[in-house]
């Protein structure tokens, strides 16, 4: 025990002793959280239109007026043919534009009937369909208040709900996949990387001539990154609470259990890849293509599952992370219970026995 | 000229002995390319719905297969109570529930209006909103429906309407493929060349054999061009690669003239690589070259406009997307592959991937320093 404790103190003073690591480590979640909570937002904002107006009168001028108050489009000068108008899609100077034909407030209030037309750069296909929905909405409004006399006859209205997150706050979802993205650079990563180097250095074979126990050398590199991964974790719940606002509803020792649980799966993947390969870059390459590459493509927090091909669906469950971000999901957000998540904790214990049995049946001690 | 050549042997010798770099510089993007698109499916659609019905009348259930139909709602089953429907949302297998009260088809007719519930889990808030926007427009259109069966319409529109008239030009079937696989194609040439050049000094430095090199004769320009320009055939290679794929794969025809974009390519190739040297040259060992480059990749990536619109950013965060050189890149792919945009349109771009090809390079040039 005694010589353990001496061997993680060793773990610690290489950890520590690397400033540069130490700081991303740290800096990596703070990052995540700023950008995903404050930059990366899907709500189209000053998106540049250009309105085309060959009518210049009461009801388009309205209507451009409305365009120009909302905080959705911010306006471009006119153009004035067509030709300009291409040129000005092609070099990306605008997102999308609004054409009235001439006599447009005429036809309206003779013929009860107008048109406008939008132009969207569908290169974008999503601003393009939400910037049309914007444009559309506020012609309605336009439209609903030159008819505000009449009240329709036998109406179905909705009235909606929005469950757990009532203010759309956009940073809800990702939280959970950041919390499992850095755990996962921190146990995985770290623990490969740093047991492949005394490899790859030579001062692994010093290490396993000493009599302490090969299996104790391993464990103690775990120790310090076990540390450091609770550490990040609590770093990342507190800017979430703190920062963005985003509440814990659950039992919070729930969620440290199911995490400390996650992480070891994460540290016997480590442990995988550093009996797997002998030297650094491959290790750092494995662990990012094979751990976090997967991470972040399957767990649903960037990209939807639901949207995928079947095939990549039923890869996605051999993802730990996918179990693990629906279980922080559900209790971090949801306020659900042990009840609601036994099936996915379940799974994922499963998945961790199973990674460290085979990682500690391929360790070895003797090197090649 | 000659020591260059030896240097560059050497270095091709290296990346092809190393059996593990091999996969990754020439595999991986396949796959990358193959799945990425595939996964980045960011429309909302296949949202799971549960259905309370209270009233089991003809309108509901025609009301529930317009639903059915309308090709975005999966039904995954009628719930006796909202609290019922309520466990479906808590465990993740629905995302909006509708009740329709009781009596719903005879208040309907009878007073001429009936409210109907919706509740949608906003944990994902796009899909929330978005999807409960969806089934509200499903709504009054059947809404439409009904009213024209009661009351007769008049010849002409008793009320002022405004058609509109979308054209959606580059990409008239709105098929997100073609606005993510440009995007990966950047991504892909990035991770290659940012992550493996910024490996590469630090290696030759924690072998000691940096050491070795410093005390011959070779200069430090030579050094380093040693260094980049295979990594740049390389990130050529790659790309090339990929836009094949982006051809036969998913019919992904340039617009704009290939020239332009390899020219842009080449440029930017220099801007990643410099700053892959910068990295390796402050760091010590491999590790940290890699979380340090680990770090700004990520940052370079999420701030590019990849996944979401730069304008959308507050001004701070368009500040620091400007700085980053892979903004102007997916933006010039998009631009030359999706518009046609030519060289006279892309030449701003083009000269600030300049600007960052010499700062970048020069401060790592200045920065490497053969003695320790």
């Amino acid at each position: 025990m005694q010589q353990f404790l001496v061997f993680v103190r060793k773990e610690f003073h290489h950890v520590f002793r690397d400033k540069r690591t130490l700081l991303i480590l740290f800096g990596l979640p703070v990052m995540q959280i700023l950008l995903f909570g404050f930059a990366l937002t899907t709500e189209i904002r000053n998106a540049r239109i250009l309105i085309v107006d060959d009518a210049r009168d009461i009801a388009s001028q309205q209507i451009t007026q409305q365009v120009a108050a909302s905080t959705y489009f911010s306006l471009e000068k006119n153009a004035l043919t067509h030709d300009d108008l291409y040129k000005a899609f092609r070099e990306g100077k605008i997102k999308c534009a609004l054409i009235f034909p001439p006599h447009f407030n005429d036809d309206l209030l003779h013929f009860n009937k107008a048109q406008v037309q939008i132009i969207a750069d569908a290169s974008d296909p999503n601003t393009a369909k939400t910037l049309t929905n914007y444009l559309s909405a506020i012609i309605g409004d336009y439209q609903k208040r030159l008819n505000s006399t009449a009240v329709l006859p036998y109406r179905i209205e909705p009235e909606l709900r929005m469950l757990y997150n009532p203010e759309l706050n956009g940073s809800l979802n990702f939280i959970p996949g950041v919390i499992a993205l850095v755990l996962m650079i921190v146990c995985t990563t770290l623990t490969s990387v740093s047991i492949v180097r005394e490899k790859e250095m030579g001062t692994m074979e010093i290490l396993l001539v000493s009599p302490f126990k090969p299996i104790y050398v391993i464990l103690s590199k775990a120790v310090p990154y076990l540390a450091l991964s609770l550490l990040n974790f609590i770093l990342i719940l507190l800017l979430s609470v703190y920062l963005l606002g985003v509440p814990i509803r659950g039992n919070i020792f729930l969620l440290f259990g199911e995490s400390t649980l996650f992480i070891i799966s994460c540290l016997s993947f480590g442990l995988l890849i550093s009996g797997l390969t002998n030297s650094q870059q491959t290790a750092m390459l494995v662990s990012m293509m094979g751990m976090m590459l997967p991470t972040i493509l399957f767990t649903g927090f960037l990209f939807p599952l639901e949207n995928m091909p079947v095939p990549l669906q039923v890869i996605s469950n051999i993802i730990p992370a996918k179990w693990y971000y629906i279980i922080v999901k559900a209790v971090m957000l949801k306020g659900m219970g042990f009840a609601t998540i036994w099936k996915e904790t379940l799974v994922l214990i499963g998945m961790t026995l199973f990674l460290l049995t085979i990682s500690l049946k391929r360790f070895k001690i003797r090197l090649a | 000229m000659r020591t260059l050549k030896f240097l560059l042997r050497k270095e091709f010798r290296q990346i092809f002995r190393n059996k593990s770099l091999l996969p990754i510089i020439f595999i991986l993007p396949m796959i990358q390319l193959l799945i990425m698109p595939l996964a980045a499916d960011f429309d909302v659609k296949n949202i799971n719905l549960s259905i309370v019905d209270n009233d089991h009348s003809a309108y509901t259930s025609r009301l529930i297969a317009k639903i059915g139909s309308s090709g975005y709602f999966h039904i995954k089953g009628y719930q006796s109570s909202y609290k019922e429907a309520l466990r479906l949302v808590e465990k993740d297998r629905a995302d909006i529930i509708l009740e329709i009260p009781a009596g719903f088809e005879r208040n309907l007719i009878r007073e001429s209006s009936q409210k109907v519930f919706l509740a949608a889990d906003a944990i994902n808030g796009i899909k929330g909103s978005l999807g409960s926007a969806y089934l509200s427009s499903v709504l009054s259109d059947f809404n439409d429906q009904l009213r024209i069966q009661w009351v007769q319409p008049q010849k002409f529109s008793p009320q002022a309407t405004i058609d509109i008239a979308t054209v959606n030009w580059f990409n008239p079937l709105l098929n997100y493929q073609f606005f993510m696989v440009p995007g990966i194609l950047v991504i892909l040439v990035t991770m290659v060349g940012g992550f493996i050049a910024a490996l590469n000094i630090v290696k030759e430095k924690e072998m000691g054999t940096i050491e070795q090199i410093n005390v011959t004769p070779v200069k430090k320009w030579q050094f380093i061009a040693g260094k980049l320009i295979p990594f740049w055939l390389i990130g050529m290679f790659d790309f090339t690669i990929g836009l094949l794929i982006a051809r036969f794969v998913y019919g992904i025809i340039p617009l704009g003239q290939l020239g332009t974009l390899y020219l842009f390519l080449s440029v930017y190739l220099l801007a990643l690589l410099g700053f892959g040297l910068l990295i390796s040259t402050y760091s010590d060992n491999q590790l940290q070259a890699m979380f340090v480059a680990f770090f700004f990749i990520m940052i370079f990536i999420l701030m590019s406009g990849l996944f979401t619109s730069v304008d959308n950013m507050p001004v701070w965060a368009r500040w620091l997307s400007r700085m980053t050189p892979v903004t102007y890149f997916i933006d010039v792919v998009r631009m030359v592959i999706l518009k046609g945009s030519g060289l006279a349109d892309i030449k701003n771009q083009l000269f600030i991937e300049l600007g960052f090809a010499v700062v970048l390079n020069g401060w790592a040039i200045l920065n490497y320093r053969k003695t320790s």
